[in-house]
Formats: structure tokens, C-alpha cells, sequence
């Protein structure tokens, strides 16, 4: 299928929106409410392109391409209707970037750059604010929501949690949860997925201690069970600070509450660092060569002793496949048992 | 089981004590063929189609129904015609939907017949909620069994099998009447399995809104009777191929199902020839305001403005001058004096900027403020947005902000070009019908009547002089000092000597009116200005 995109005519595949058929040209279209993974919802009006034969804009997200269909995607009134849409969310939004978590991160910030909106136009009323702090690991602002709704899809979509939602009509819509009792007392299970995808600084982890500009990120794998999600830890000064999920396989962009929020035992003070030995009813620090030594000296007493059924093992989920595979051979091999269980089986 | 045998002793039964019973009230004509017209000027001025049961027969009667030849034309498609059919004798007709964006029905019930799925619904939107309209409601509560046989008959045409009217719980009267009606057509087999003996199978189930006027645009209506909160979809497919369930729905208005049996009694031919070539038949208008005249009129298409206003509705109140009619409710534009002669049809009302939408027609006199008019319907705009996307939530908000100041006297230079660029945002970028003709009062307005808004900034003047805050009250020297202003006068701000002129504290008055009230009419001293 062929498509002309400002004046360049590509071959496209059947049945993709405008804004995919964009991204794989390299073009790009700002979006504020979309995310590949959820239904498109069309809200924001940021990815409006230009049509022709259209008297309307239509939102790039949601509409599939068709056959030598002419977009344009930068026109004179696409950029004005996209400017206002900015203007608008300005206009009820606190001009607060000088001490947001969010600078720097903040989609709505690159936009305003990008198209150069300096201030607000509109000085009429604002949002009221209104601050959920109740949740152990996350607030959401009021204040600062931009209503994209990307929270509540992916609790409802991709979480399938479906704690939180839209309240009230119009000017006064907030994002709530049933009743206004507050998260905590919400079906939220605090995975977290809802400030990965907030595109400004309405939901944020607590006590955030770090602008986005003085960390860098380090992928790794989640070690709290077997699935293997990958994400990035954001690190400040050789501290981890916080964890963002990435957008590959398995996970896809998500992660559980412990994934995304309990990683501070890594920098922990009790965390422990060297193998302990009992000695005279008391642990006390030791070398690994130490720790090997009286490891293998037991091991071989005690199967002299009592056998080598006199053994089990039980290993964890917080081991890769690898090292699962190399201590059930520890036991089945060296020791000779087949006392071998992990955690995951039960 | 019904029958056409059964159907017709029904009629013949019903027609003698229906008809005797008009001669009784003496409130109608029967004409030779059969037709039934109320009596009185304001009646048989009008065509009635979609209400041409409406004060006749009695709502919780089916039988009443059946002697008007209702379900004849049901009985008749079910026994005598397929369904391809019944969406060529729509198609032909070009009833074009009657809930405000004037789409061929024909057109959209073949789009549901040609898409395959294992179920398909009827919905019938009866959440009129324009402010002022009132003839779904009037359908709804007079001639329901027309609404039912309407959608059976396009069921049968679509390949439905259930359908759902969603009706606004504000009409308790609609739903109550809609209810004996659905019981009424099951007991005698109009609504069930098998209907008249074929192997259509239909029926339908009531859906009541919960006061949310946006829960009128079709998906919005289709995520509530879902049970989810009623906002708008993204419009990735047609609710003609994915809609309820994302299964193949259909959505007509209440006044586009009461006009389908009526299409198919009388012909394709017969409802071409009244209305224009390419909006045929009638439309139901809400005719209210500043009209002589204030109620429901059904009047062929392609009627001028004038002749809906003046010989119908009998001209303006109490002999003052005519201004404006605004058209199509909060969605619709205020069309000026001068193009009164302007054909009501779908075409005609689009060119000029305002829309046709359900109906609402406002007759507007020399004392109504434009802009004032305009923020009205801002006003409703912004209370019913859902609040999804951008430009409808926060635009349409800063343009009543920007009207609420013009009407304040707080008006500033640049204000008219800020409403028309927002006007311009709102109306291209919005996700549904709501916010696309959200703007579309103050457009007109300011193309109309601009010379109004420039008054209300510049002068700080209210020209209508019905602007509180731009109005001052005067005595002129016409005053006979006798005081009774001043004792009127709620906050006492009205002074001067006995038998000389009085004079108002401008800075205190608070502009209610009552010294003008109160000051004799023999010498109306007391001016507003």
C-alpha cells in the first residue's frame, strides 16, 4: 500500500495507523495519551495530522492508513492546533519544573520546548490540587495531571488491577479511586506501572532524590523470581536510586511492586557482603577460600557419617536458570542426592 | 402467535371505539383516506409523520396503535420482502438520520447488513438532551409502538436480533410508557421469537441514562449501556461494523425509527415527495423562546425559517422585533434576522454555520444579549464535557471564562480573536461531535452579530441591554418626584426630595430592576441604559 507522507510517497503495510506508518518512515509525531502496548484512546489531540479531503484533523494514533492517502504531518494548521492543545494543558498545569521530579523526564516540558510555548495564555482557573500520598511507595498530584489517562489503562489493560479510574465531568475530571478513599485502601497492588508510564510529574515514586540529568542507567535483570524481567536501575553516584522497566522481552515495559519499587536493600547498611561462620554461638565475617574450606570439611564428615541422603537442598528464584542448574548438579553429582527443591515449586 | 389475520381483527375491532372516541373529544379530523389530523390552525399548518399518532391514540393501548395501521407495514416486510430489500427502499427514501448529523439510515443499516457477525444490535437513542427540545420525549410518551416497530423493522433488515433503547431516567413518563409497550408487543408476539410466524426473532430491552448529555454521542452511549463510564471512543472502526460488544450496531434517533414504519406503509415515493431532493420528508422542531406560539411543530423540509416562526409559531411575543433563531441546540448557531428566509434543510442550515441538529429552534427578540446567549450555551458545554480530550475539557472552559468577563465588563481588547482561535482548535481538534460544534454559538455569533461583542469590550455596553453588569438605571427629568422608586428601591440607593427629581447612587444600585417597576407608567421616568 502506498501512502504519501509531506510530499514522500512510501510503501506501507495494510492495516497500520498513520502514526506507525510515521515511525517506521522516521518521522516524528508527539503523543502524550499513546502507548503501543494499550488501546488507543485518542485524548490528548497531540498526534493530529493533516489529511487531505479531511475538513478535520484526525488523531494519527487511531486512524489506518488507506490507499494513496496524502498526510501531512508538520502543516501550518497542524502545528497552530497543536501549540493551543500545549497552550491549553499549560494553562492549567503548575509551573513548577524548577523543583518537579519530573524535569527533565517530562514529555510535556520537551513539547513546550519543542514548540516553543514559553507561558500560559489562559489565566483562568486551575485544577484544584489535590495530593494522594497514602500509597507507601507512590503519590499522584492533582495538580499536575494532565488526564492522558495512560495510568488507568495500563492498571486496566496491560495490570488488569483496574484500581483507578475517571471522576467526575469536564473542567473537574481527576483521576481517583472508587469512592475517593485514597490508594491505599484501593485494589492497587503498588506494582508501579502507573508512574512508568505517567508522562509528567503527576505520579511519582516517594522521595525521589535525584533530577533525571545527574543519573545514568544500568540494564539489568530482575532477581525476585523467574521470569527475567529486564530493567534499567537508575543510578546516582554509584547508588541505585530507582528502577524503570524496559520496554523489551519479557515484560514489556512492566514490572510488580518489587521489581519497581524495593531495591534499597542494595545499598543497604545490613545488607550482607561477606560469608558469616558460627564460632563459639556467634557469626563472624569471613573469606569466601574460608567459607569454601569449611563448607567442603563438612560436606565430606557428615556423608562419611550419614550418607549423602543425609542432605537436601533448596535453592531460590532469585538465582538465574544458571546457577539453579549448577546447584541442583552440586547435589545430584558431587554430593549424590537427589534432596533437591526450589522455592518456585510451591 | 400473532398473525396478519389476528393483526387485522385487531384493527377492525379498535378503529370504531378509537374513532368514536375522537368524535367524542372532538379534538381531530378523520379525512377520507383514513388519515387522522388534530384540529386547529397550529396542527394542519404542519405535516406530521414522525408525530402523526402524537394527542391521538392512547400510548398504553397497542391496540390503539394497530387501528392506525400500526405493525401492518412489520407484518407486511416480514411476510412479503427480504432484506436487502427493505435497505434499498431505505437507501431510495434518504430518511436521513434525525438525531442532528443528518446521516442516510439507508447508507448505515447496509453498512451493519454486509458485515458478518454472529450477533448484531438496534440501539435507539433517547437521550434527547439539547436544553429545550422536547420531541423525542413527546414520541417516546405518545407513540411508543412506533418506536418499537421501527427498530424491529430494521433489526429485520441488519440481521439483529436484540435491541436497546437508551432513554434518558430524567423522562420517568418516557420510560414508564416505553415499558407497557415492550410488555404489551411480547404478550401478543410482536416482540419475541418468531415473529408472525417467520423465523425473525426480536426483542427489545430499555437502558436508562444517568443524566449525562454527552452519553447522546453514539459510542459514549454504546461504553454506558457497556455499564463503563460514558465517554466517547476513538473512532478506529464504525459502530456499524464494531459497536456494542464491538459487534455490528446500529443507532438511530427516536424520530428516525417513527418515521421507518410510516416510510414503508405509505412508500418510498410518497415520503420523497415532501421535503426537499436531498433532505426528504419532515423534521419535528422544539419551537420555543420568544415565540407567540411555543411548542412542537412538524413541518416538511425545505420550509423558510420565516414561515416556521411567523405563520406556525405566530411571530414574536408581544409585538417586539425579531432578532435571531438559534437552531440545533447547544451544538447549533444563531441565525440572523436577515436571513429569515433561509430553507430549514440539512445544506442550507450547514452553509450558513449553524446545523439542524434534533431540532431545537429559539426564537430570540431585540432584548437578548448575543454574547449573554452565547455563554449560555458555553455554559452547558462545559458542564457536559466528559472531560477526555484536551480542547473540549480545558478549551471550552477558557472560552466561557473569556465570555463570562465580556458579560462582566471586563472585556478586554484581543478577547474576540482568543475566542476564534480557540473556536477554530476546539472545532478541528476535538475527539466527538460535542466538542467539533461545541464553538459553534460563539462562531456565529461573533459572525453575526459581531458589532455586539466589540459594544460589550469597547463601551462596556450591553446594546440588548440585558447584560446586569453593563446596565445602568436613570431618572430622567420626566420624574414627578412622588418617591415610589425609592421606596421600591431594595438597597435604598435612591434619593431626592419630595416632587423634585430623584436620582440613583450608581455605585450602590444593584441594577434588580424594581425602580423601573415601580415608577408609574403614565410617566416612566426611570430608563435603562
Amino acid at each position: 500500500m502506498n501512502i504519501i507522507i509531506n510530499g514522500i510517497q512510501y510503501e506501507v503495510e495494510k492495516g497500520i495507523t498513520i502514526l506507525e506508518a510515521c515511525r517506521k518512515a522516521g518521522i516524528d509525531i508527539p503523543t502524550l495519551c499513546h502507548d503501543d502496548r494499550l488501546e488507543p484512546s485518542s485524548s490528548c489531540r497531540m498526534c493530529l495530522v493533516e489529511i487531505e479531503g479531511s475538513k478535520k484533523l484526525v488523531t494519527s494514533c487511531s486512524t489506518l492508513v488507506k490507499e494513496n492517502m496524502v498526510v501531512y504531518t508538520h502543516s501550518a494548521r497542524v502545528m497552530e492546533a497543536r501549540k493551543e492543545v500545549l497552550d491549553l494543558l499549560v494553562s492549567n498545569h503548575p509551573m513548577e519544573c524548577l523543583t518537579c521530579a519530573k524535569s527533565g523526564k517530562c514529555k510535556l516540558q520537551d513539547y513546550c520546548y519543542e514548540y516553543g510555548i514559553t507561558e500560559a495564555s489562559y489565566k483562568g482557573a486551575r485544577r484544584k490540587p489535590k495530593i494522594d500520598t497514602s500509597n507507601p511507595f507512590y503519590d499522584y498530584d492533582a495538580s499536575k495531571c494532565i488526564l492522558c489517562g495512560l495510568c488507568i489503562r495500563v492498571c486496566d489493560e496491560l495490570q488488569g488491577t483496574s484500581a483507578i479510574g475517571f471522576e467526575n465531568r469536564g473542567f473537574d475530571v481527576v483521576v481517583t479511586t472508587p469512592f475517593n478513599e485514597g490508594l491505599v485502601n484501593s485494589k492497587c497492588v503498588s506494582c508501579g506501572n502507573c508512574v512508568s508510564v505517567c508522562p509528567v510529574g503527576a505520579l511519582t515514586p516517594k522521595k525521589q532524590t535525584y533530577r533525571h540529568w545527574e543519573t545514568k542507567k544500568v540494564r539489568t535483570t530482575c532477581s525476585y523470581c523467574g521470569v527475567g524481567c529486564q530493567m534499567d536501575l537508575v543510578v546516582k553516584e554509584n547508588r541505585v536510586v530507582g528502577v524503570e522497566p524496559a520496554n523489551v522481552v519479557p515484560n514489556d515495559g512492566l514490572l510488580c511492586v518489587k521489581g519497581k519499587f524495593a531495591y534499597k536493600f542494595i545499598n543497604h547498611p545490613d545488607r550482607l557482603k561477606t560469608p558469616l561462620i558460627k564460632r563459639n554461638g556467634k557469626f563472624e565475617e569471613a573469606s569466601w577460600d574460608e567459607a569454601y574450606r569449611y563448607i567442603r570439611r563438612k560436606v565430606n564428615e557428615i556423608k562419611e557419617e550419614n550418607g549423602p541422603d543425609a542432605f537436601a537442598g533448596l535453592t531460590s528464584a532469585r538465582c538465574t536458570n544458571e546457577e539453579n542448574y549448577l546447584f541442583q548438579k552440586l547435589f545430584r553429582a558431587v554430593i549424590g542426592t537427589n534432596n533437591v527443591d526450589h522455592c518456585a515449586r510451591l | 402467535m400473532i398473525t396478519v389475520e389476528r393483526l387485522r381483527e385487531i384493527k377492525e375491532k379498535q378503529r370504531p371505539i378509537l374513532e368514536a372516541r375522537l368524535k367524542e373529544k372532538d379534538i381531530a379530523t378523520i379525512n377520507e383516506d383514513g388519515s387522522i389530523v388534530l384540529k386547529g390552525e397550529y396542527y394542519e399548518r404542519q405535516v406530521r409523520i414522525a408525530l402523526k399518532n402524537c394527542g391521538i391514540i392512547d400510548p398504553y393501548n397497542i391496540e390503539d396503535y394497530i387501528a392506525v395501521d400500526g405493525y401492518s407495514a412489520l407484518a407486511d416486510i416480514l411476510m412479503n420482502k427480504s432484506r436487502q430489500e427493505i435497505i434499498d427502499d431505505m437507501k431510495a427514501s434518504n430518511l436521513r438520520g434525525r438525531g442532528g448529523a443528518g446521516f442516510p439510515t439507508g447508507r448505515k443499516w447496509e453498512e451493519a447488513f454486509k458485515y458478518d457477525a454472529d450477533q448484531k444490535y438496534m440501539i435507539c437513542n433517547a437521550d434527547e438532551g439539547d436544553p429545550g427540545a422536547f420531541m423525542d420525549r413527546s414520541i417516546l410518551e405518545n407513540d411508543p409502538h412506533a418506536v418499537l416497530e421501527g427498530m424491529a423493522i430494521g433489526g429485520y433488515a441488519v440481521g439483529a436480533s436484540k435491541g436497546f433503547i437508551y432513554v434518558r431516567a430524567e423522562y420517568p413518563l418516557a420510560v414508564k410508557t416505553l415499558r407497557v409497550a415492550i410488555e404489551q408487543a411480547r404478550e401478543l408476539g410482536i416482540l419475541g421469537n418468531n415473529i408472525f410466524g417467520t423465523d425473525f426473532s426480536f426483542d427489545i430491552e430499555l437502558r436508562l441514562g444517568s443524566g449525562a448529555f454527552v452519553c447522546g454521542e453514539g459510542t459514549a452511549l454504546i461504553e454506558s449501556i457497556e455499564g463503563k463510564r460514558g465517554m466517547p471512543r476513538t473512532k478506529v472502526f464504525r459502530t456499524a461494523h464494531k459497536g456494542l460488544w464491538q459487534k455490528p450496531t446500529i443507532i438511530n434517533n427516536v424520530e428516525t425509527y417513527a418515521n421507518v414504519p410510516v416510510i414503508f406503509q405509505k412508500g418510498v415515493d410518497w415520503f420523497r415527495s415532501i421535503g426537499t431532493e436531498k433532505s426528504p420528508g419532515t423534521k419535528v422542531f422544539a419551537l420555543v423562546g420568544k415565540v407567540e406560539n411555543a411548542g412542537l411543530v412538524e413541518v416538511p423540509m425545505g420550509m423558510p425559517l420565516r414561515e416556521i416562526v411567523y405563520d406556525i409559531g405566530g411571530g414574536v411575543q408581544d409585538g417586539k422585533k425579531f432578532k435571531a433563531v438559534q437552531t440545533g441546540g447547544p451544538s447549533g448557531g444563531c441565525i440572523p434576522a436577515d436571513l429569515i428566509d433561509t430553507p430549514v434543510d440539512f445544506e442550507s442550515l450547514d452553509k450558513i454555520g449553524s446545523i439542524m441538529g434534533s431540532g431545537g429552534m429559539v426564537v430570540m427578540d431585540e432584548e437578548t444579549c448575543m454574547v449573554d446567549i452565547a455563554r449560555f450555551f458555553l455554559d452547558f458545554t462545559v458542564e457536559e464535557s466528559c472531560g477526555k480530550c484536551v480542547p473540549c475539557r480545558e478549551g471550552t472552559k477558557r472560552m466561557l471564562e473569556i465570555l463570562e468577563n465580556i458579560v462582566a465588563g471586563k472585556g478586554e481588547e484581543g478577547d474576540i480573536e482568543k475566542l476564534e482561535r480557540l473556536s477554530d482548535t476546539i472545532s478541528s481538534a476535538s475527539l466527538c461531535g460535542l466538542g467539533q460544534t461545541a464553538a459553534n454559538p460563539v462562531v456565529t455569533t461573533i459572525k453575526y452579530f459581531r458589532d455586539e461583542y466589540e459594544a460589550h469590550i469597547k463601551e462596556k455596553k450591553c446594546p440588548a441591554g440585558s447584560c446586569q453588569a453593563l446596565v445602568q438605571y436613570f431618572i430622567t427629568e420626566k420624574c414627578i418626584g412622588c418617591g415610589a422608586c425609592a421606596r421600591a428601591c431594595p438597597v435604598g440607593c435612591i434619593s431626592g426630595d419630595k416632587k423634585e427629581r430623584h436620582v440613583i447612587d450608581q455605585d450602590r444600585c444593584i441594577k434588580c430592576g424594581a425602580c423601573m417597576e415601580a415608577c408609574p407608567p403614565k410617566v416612566s421616568a426611570v430608563v435603562r441604559r
